[in-house]
């Protein structure tokens, strides 16, 4: 259903009634559960929108980066955000959550319905609104401003702003970007690529999940669940079919890995996830691909279709007898779509609320079969693990995080990007890679993560590490904050966007995020209702009922990076 | 030599439609409720387990007629090792599990949630929670005085991922004008704890009529017909079982809503009268709410296993026939 709400989207830049009459007819879903879908969507409108609309990010990330001033610049300039209707003007903007581009913030996402539709990431925003305003005016045709030259050094040059380690000696996950061609399969081929599907093959499905287990790989979405087990527990399901879903929905704010991963080395993930689907006896694989990633869109088709059409995705891959082949699904703008059975329920056609859990994935997931749902990071490990053999891979890192890990630090530092390090590097010899001036606060695993503070740089980055201090790592971001931030306005919007991107279902996510959000207007204002005691005592209520009673992870760590701003770093007492 | 022809004769027609295979019982399981030791059926849930041992578990979305959606979380309990708390309602009994039920923890989060809803909603013709917050001492004031009431359709109008900055002091209400736009039942979303129930009464529990779903996105929720259309405009076929589920009285006859209005609603001088629908052969239960010698309202007791509480538009709507003409015009 997505697809097809997403094709009138991009051909009207709405969606009218009409055009949702004939889904409804077409597919023969009910048009009230329709309209439920539809209305569940950022990305969709169901009143009439401008062909070309700016989504101007003012999440936290680009905040720190004059994402705000470039709103009210723009507000100033085009009038209140989301005008729409025919007012005229074939242009519009809305302020957006966190587009995933933090190490080159502000961003901008542009799109651009009718005949040849598009959306363009602008990042950086570089000559403030002027740039936004010229984009709306004569809106290119590539999808990525950045890539107007492919010359390899060029190439280069534009792939070391986000990813500062290029070309960098012994790198396990981050080695082919900025040096492989992305398009290529066989540059790919040429460069390690395809070695380790090859000897999955060789030594069979049983072989290939005792390698991962061996490696005592844990899942790098946020959860950090053995991924061997996982892959054990579908194996030996009886259900059939099984499925194999890639959580590509990288939505929270601050983390940009997957996207770097998908746009600069696709075929990595195509072979992950072929490795993930022979190991797992699935047929079909499907890539939930976030809808505000134009670019990592258009190489991961262009990295399926060049496997379809070298028998390494399709019947009989790689002469191994086994059948494999991955279907990309975008999404259309929705946060909660991450948390994996919610996604489940957006790839059936259903509006995205997540599942009560148990039964869990292994054993009810997609279509309600066994499914395997990993995370783009975990799966571009795969390939690296299974050539380097899965014990030798387990020796890296810590006795309790394995592994390389990847890091998105953004905010005040001098090199902003994606870095790959061994787990167990400590949060400051991290910060002093991308040179950090003195912090006043790091946000540790993004919106739904945790503050620390000076005090805490030397906590080693790991899963156990992070945890004795009453941290996480999430997925691995780390946004650093100077001593000038207005961190009350920085914890104001992380409890904004929980309020817009709770789904709705629970009651103490649907009205605690809302509670939340104005107790800290009330902060913000210093206008408490009764004492400070008082409110201190309701945030910790708020966040009590939404940790222990939500249905799912967005409601149960909602209230996380709030609470330990207001209480690990005081910010409430001092004010910036 | 060919072989010999094997004849077989078929086995008699049944004389009754045969009955589908016994389903294997799953077997008994050890748990344990409140510090007791209790032997329950493999398969049951929490709920099933502490109701059938007379343990009270407060319920607001569940029904037992209806497919269990564990949304409002009234229900929680607190299962030993587990990190979060669990909805009793649909949360499956495991062996050696240890449960409580009024844990300092599920007493805070039955707490929290009701005051959540009652800061949010309009409970006042959902006595059930009354009760309910009296026994976790609720205090929903303490998020503030409500905010003004949306303007009609404004609610429906709302776009995911986009709302106004609070200012803080006033606590955001569903409160909205009701909707009536057809003779026999009115809608007040004000009163609406987004409970689910009436989708599923309107779908595949009950009707299969699937004339409203719900829309939006988080606090912006909402039950909708398509596009928000009137009823008449939508696929609602009247049969009245989203009013029979609605714990809140958010879906109401349209007479009670009038009698109400007019202050002439009066439960303690009604009396139920059951009969059977005079209208078709399969012979609904109905209970007929007489206030004054008029039918107030009809509904359908849930454990009949004819109509599991569920009724069509004749046998919910249809008895205005048996008043004298003249007297009342709806």
């Amino acid at each position: 259903m997505l697809p097809a709400l997403h094709a009138v989207q991009a051909r009207t830049g709405w969606v009218s009634q009409g055009a949702l009459n004939y889904i409804s007819r077409r597919l023969t879903v009910p048009p009230a559960e329709l309209w439920g879908v539809v209305t569940f969507y950022h990305l969709l409108s169901t009143t009439p929108r401008p062909p070309i609309v700016a989504h101007v990010c003012d999440d936290i990330a680009c905040r720190l980066r004059g994402g705000e001033e470039l709103c009210e610049s723009l507000e100033r300039l085009m009038g209140a955000p989301g005008a729409h209707g025919d007012n005229g003007r074939a242009t519009s903007w809305m302020r957006s959550p966190c587009l995933g581009q933090c190490e080159r913030a502000p961003a901008a996402l542009l799109t651009v319905a009718g005949e040849r539709p598009r959306t363009i990431t602008l990042a950086p925003v570089e000559n403030g609104v002027a740039s936004i305003v010229d984009l709306l005016r004569d809106p290119p045709d590539t999808s990525d401003t950045r890539l107007g030259a492919h010359a390899p050094d060029d190439r280069r040059r534009l792939v070391s702003r986000s990813v500062p380690q290029v070309g960098q000696a012994g790198l396990r996950l981050l080695g082919r970007i900025g040096r492989v061609d992305p398009t290529s399969l066989e540059a790919y081929r040429a460069s390690d690529g395809y070695r380790a599907l090859a000897r999955a093959v060789e030594i069979g499905p049983a072989a290939v999940i005792a390698e991962v287990v061996a490696s005592k790989l844990l899942g790098r979405g946020g959860a950090a669940f053995p991924t061997g087990r996982k892959w054990d527990a579908v194996a030996k399901a009886e259900a059939r079919p099984h499925y194999l879903v890639c959580n590509a929905d990288e939505s929270e704010p601050g983390t940009f890995k997957d996207r770097l991963l998908m746009e600069e080395d696709p075929f990595a993930l195509v072979e992950g996830m072929t490795v993930a689907g022979y190991a797992t006896g699935c047929e079909r694989g499907y890539l939930y691909l976030r809808g505000e990633y134009p670019l990592a869109a258009e190489r991961m088709a262009g990295a399926i279709a060049a496997a379809r059409a070298a028998g390494l995705l399709g019947a009989d891959v790689m002469g191994g007898g086994f059948t494999f082949d991955i279907e990309i699904r975008r999404g259309a703008g929705a946060y909660i779509c991450g948390e994996e059975t919610a996604l489940f329920n957006s790839i059936e056609g259903k509006r995205g609320e997540p599942r009560n859990k148990p039964p869990f994935p292994v054993e009810v997931g997609l279509f309600g079969r066994p499914t395997v749902v990993n995370n783009v990071e975990t799966l571009v490990n795969v390939p690296a693990l299974l050539r380097e053999g899965g014990a030798a891979y387990g020796g890296v890192g810590t006795e309790g995080s394995t592994g390389p890990k990847l890091f998105c630090v953004s905010g005040e530092v001098a090199r902003p990007g994606l870095y790959e390090a061994p787990f167990g590097i400590t949060l400051r010899q991290l910060l002093d890679l991308a040179g950090a001036a003195p912090v006043r606060a790091v946000l540790l695993g993004g919106a739904a993560g945790v503050f620390v503070g000076p005090a805490d740089l030397d906590v080693p980055l790991t899963f156990e590490g992070t945890r004795a201090i009453g941290a996480t790592l999430g997925s691995g971001v780390i946004m650093v904050f100077g001593e000038s931030v207005d961190m009350l306005d920085i914890v104001r919007r992380i409890a904004e966007f929980f309020r817009d991107e709770s789904c709705g279902q629970c009651v103490p996510c649907r009205v605690g995020t809302v509670r939340q959000e104005e107790l800290l207007a009330r902060l913000r204002a210093r206008r408490p209702l009764g004492s400070d005691a008082e409110e201190m005592a309701l945030l910790k209520d708020l966040g009590q009922v939404m940790r222990d009673a939500s249905i799912c992870g967005l409601g149960q760590t909602a209230s996380s990076a709030v609470e330990s701003a207001i209480f690990r770093l005081s910010i409430a007492g001092r004010r910036a | 030599m060919k072989p010999e022809p094997i004849w077989f004769r078929p086995p008699p027609p049944p004389s009754r439609p045969p009955a589908a295979p016994a389903r294997p019982a799953a077997p008994p399981v050890e748990v344990s409720i409140d510090g007791q030791r209790a032997t329950v059926p493999g398969g049951a849930t929490i709920l099933d387990a502490c109701r059938a041992r007379g343990v009270d578990v407060p319920t607001l979305c569940f029904l037992p007629t209806l497919t269990p959606v564990n949304v409002c979380r009234v229900c929680v309990v607190e299962v030993i090792g587990s990190r979060a708390l669990v909805p009793a309602c649909s949360r499956r009994v495991e062996p050696g599990m240890a449960i409580q039920t009024e844990s300092e923890r599920v007493r805070v989060s039955r707490r929290m949630v009701l005051e959540l809803l009652a800061s949010s909603v309009d409970l006042s013709t959902a006595p059930g929670l009354h009760d309910m917050m009296a026994r976790y001492g609720a205090r929903p004031e303490r998020y503030g005085r409500p905010a003004a009431p949306a303007a009609a359709g404004e609610r429906d109008r709302r776009e995911p991922g986009h709302h106004e900055a609070p200012v803080g002091e006033r606590a955001e209400t569903v409160a909205q004008p009701v909707k009536i736009d057809n003779d026999l039942y009115m809608r007040d979303y004000s009163k609406c704890v987004l409970c689910y129930k009436c989708v599923e009464a309107c779908g595949v529990d009950a009707q299969n009529t699937f004339a409203i779903a719900v829309a939006g996105r988080g606090f912006d929720a909402r039950i909708s017909t398509e596009a928000d259309v009137p009823l008449p405009d939508s696929a609602c076929v009247y049969c009245g079982n989203c009013i029979g589920v609605c714990p809140t009285g958010a879906l109401m006859f349209k007479r009670e809503h009038d009698m109400r209005a007019a202050g002439t609603w009066d439960e303690s001088k009604q009396r139920t009268t059951d009969t059977i629908c005079p209208y078709c052969g399969v012979g609904c239960t109905l209970s007929l709410h007489v206030q004054d010698n008029r039918i107030v309202k009809v509904t359908s007791p849930a454990d009949v296993s004819i109509t599991s509480g569920h009724l069509c538009i004749k046998g919910r709507f249809g008895f205005t026939f048996v008043e004298p003409p003249g007297k009342d015009s709806d």
